[in-house]
């Protein structure tokens, strides 16, 4: 496997519409190393989600060229390279809560007892033990999003695109979750692309922050953050933290003063 | 005060207002029936001689005639009791035979319409070329008029050997396959794209999104499909039941009925269809809610 998981260069994406065309990305270059967790940030509307829709295979660029672990973008999808959660959980409302993180194990033909192994292990990853058999409107929206999380882990991808995994929730949910991820990430080794609209979820997350500014959509600065792998909520305190937070903002502000 | 909470959840409930709309029916349909027959009771007392009578005598008169114009209420429910509890159910007098005789063929057909409707909308998804050529076509079956089409296929069908129940079940079929269709095409296509890229992230198969998305997805929608399409069956046998009357069933009736002025026994069997018609609905709609409870819909 290459050690350059996505490899975009000079990528752009038209939606065209009825009323004129929408240019949602311009020239992204962007190279995500193996391992990396990767945050995408800035204002509504710069194409954050475009860009991780694109490298999942979900939309096409209109032009520039991008590799998934070497690949294309449509053959990385078809040999299930990655896990995606959505901005929404998209739980299927007639299966269980089981049912729908075994989905994707159901789909790529696992057996029932490894499904069985696997959805037992990602519900408590995820702190959800014991609501294998509950529908998904008996569960709250954190639960929900927590539960499509699992979904995507299921597998057991090597990369994980994720959209705003946790803007619904409340910040205590938040924190909680941040740091699961976090410690997932480290323990398993799996490059992150993380949506997020919060600057402290970015840099308490991320080991570089790709800052976007809107129309069209570009990466405005791209600002590294190495913290230790095994860090805390507490390290949120530090002037260094406080450091990349400012940095952060002000590239946010610089991209949005633009037009 | 609790007679008091009774009585306004009588009328808030489901009960109240249908039992305050079932009692207005009946005193209407008695007032039509005094002025409908009316005349024929004038004429009757004319014809016995009887020079003079009260309003009462009238009255009396027009609700207990044997061919009325319009029957009273009283007069069905005697001829449904007559011909539902006090004939064997194996007499071709009894309503019970010819309900057994519609409702088979009502049931054949819906069975092939629904397979037929659930058939061409999977067709009508997965291929798009279908939905151009096919959908004009399934669309225009149903601007014919199937009133006056049945006869005519019944008699072509019979001319060709094909009888029994065939026949009337071909035209339930004819009428119940549509809002099938339509249903379950609109089913079908009810995922939100969020739900269908979610499979695509599995690189799921057609077959795979059908099964694991597209058909759980439909089921609300066949359902209420399913409700409509059952009635329409049973309008269809009934109607090809007009034309191939010596099996029986409702149709047959009526057609006896109307040939020999029993007006009672035509408002009899009117009823006891509507009333099969209104079981076959609420047998779909308990399926409905057995699979809803099933699929965690029910909360
Ligand atoms: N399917 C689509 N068709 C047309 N325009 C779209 C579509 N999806 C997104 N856009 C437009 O593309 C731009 C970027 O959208 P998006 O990637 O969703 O931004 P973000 O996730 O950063 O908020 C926006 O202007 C949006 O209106
Ligand atoms: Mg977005």
């Amino acid at each position: 496997m290459p050690d350059t998981v996505i490899q975009a260069s000079n990528l752009s994406l038209t939606y065209g519409s009825a009323d004129g065309a929408v240019q949602a990305l311009s020239g992204i270059d962007l190279a995500i190393e193996r391992g990396e967790f990767v945050s995408l940030i800035g204002p509504s509307g710069c194409g954050k989600t475009t860009l991780l829709r694109v490298i999942a295979d979900l939309e096409t660029a209109t032009s520039g060229s991008i590799t998934v672990n070497g690949v294309s973008p449509h053959e990385a999808r078809l040999k299930r390279s990655y896990g995606y959660v959505f901005q929404a959980p998209a739980l299927y409302p007639w299966r269980t809560i089981a049912g729908n993180v075994g989905l994707p194990l159901e789909i790529m033909g696992h057996s029932r007892e490894d499904r069985r192994e696997r959805v037992a292990k990602n519900l408590a990853l995820v702190n959800l033990e014991g609501f294998e058999r509950k529908f998904p409107w008996q569960l709250s929206g954190g639960m929900q999003q927590r539960a499509s999380i699992a979904r995507a882990l299921s597998f057991d991808p090597d990369l994980l695109l994720m959209d705003e995994p946790f803007g619904a929730l409340d910040e205590i949910v938040r924190d909680k979750l941040n740091e699961q991820l976090l410690r997932l990430w480290d323990l398993t080794r799996k490059t992150v692309v993380f949506v997020t609209h919060s600057i402290p979820e970015a840099v308490f997350l991320s080991t570089r922050i790709v800052v976007m500014s809107p129309r069209p959509g570009r990466i405005h600065e791209i600002i590294p953050c190495d913290f230790p792998r095994d860090r805390t909520l507490d390290i949120r305190e530090t002037p260094e933290f406080l450091a990349i937070a400012n940095r952060v903002r002000q590239g946010l502000r610089e991209g949005h003063s633009y037009d | 005060m609790s007679a008091r909470r009774g009585l306004s959840g009588f009328w808030t409930g489901h009960l109240g207002p249908i039992l305050a709309v079932c009692v207005a029916i009946v005193a209407l349909w008695y007032a039509g029936a005094v002025w409908m027959n009316a005349d024929l009771q004038r004429s009757a007392f004319d014809n016995a001689g009887q020079k003079s009578w009260t309003t009462g005598e009238l009255v009396a008169g027009t609700l207990a005639q044997e061919r009325p114009r319009l029957p009273a209420p009283h007069q069905v429910a005697q001829e449904l009791w007559k011909t539902v509890v006090d004939t064997a159910p194996s007499s071709k007098r009894s309503l019970v035979y010819h309900a057994g005789v519609t409702l088979s063929a009502t049931l054949l057909g819906f069975l092939f319409g629904a397979g037929l409707g659930v058939g061409l909308a999977v067709l009508i998804v997965h291929v798009r070329s279908l939905e151009r050529s096919l959908m004009p076509w399934i669309i225009a079956s149903q601007t014919i008029p199937i009133i006056a089409l049945a006869p005519m296929i019944v008699i072509i069908l019979n001319q060709l050997d094909v009888t029994g129940i065939v026949p009337k079940a071909a035209i339930a079929a004819y009428l119940s396959f549509f809002p099938v269709t339509v249903g379950m095409v609109k089913g079908l296509r009810s995922p939100d794209p969020l739900q269908l890229d979610l499979l695509r992230t599995y690189s799921a198969s057609q077959a795979q999104t059908f099964w694991s998305l597209r058909l759980p997805a439909s089921v609300p929608f066949l359902f209420a499909s399913l409700k409509v399409g059952v009635a329409a069956s049973l309008v269809g046998t009934v109607v090809a039941e007009l034309t191939q009357s010596a099996d029986g069933g409702f149709g047959a009736r009526l057609l006896a009925g109307s040939y020999y002025g029993q007006t009672i026994q035509i408002w009899a069997a009117i009823f006891a269809a509507a009333f099969c018609a209104c079981a076959l609905i609420a047998a779909v709609a308990l399926a409905d809610r057995v699979v809803a409870r099933r699929m965690g819909y029910a909360r």
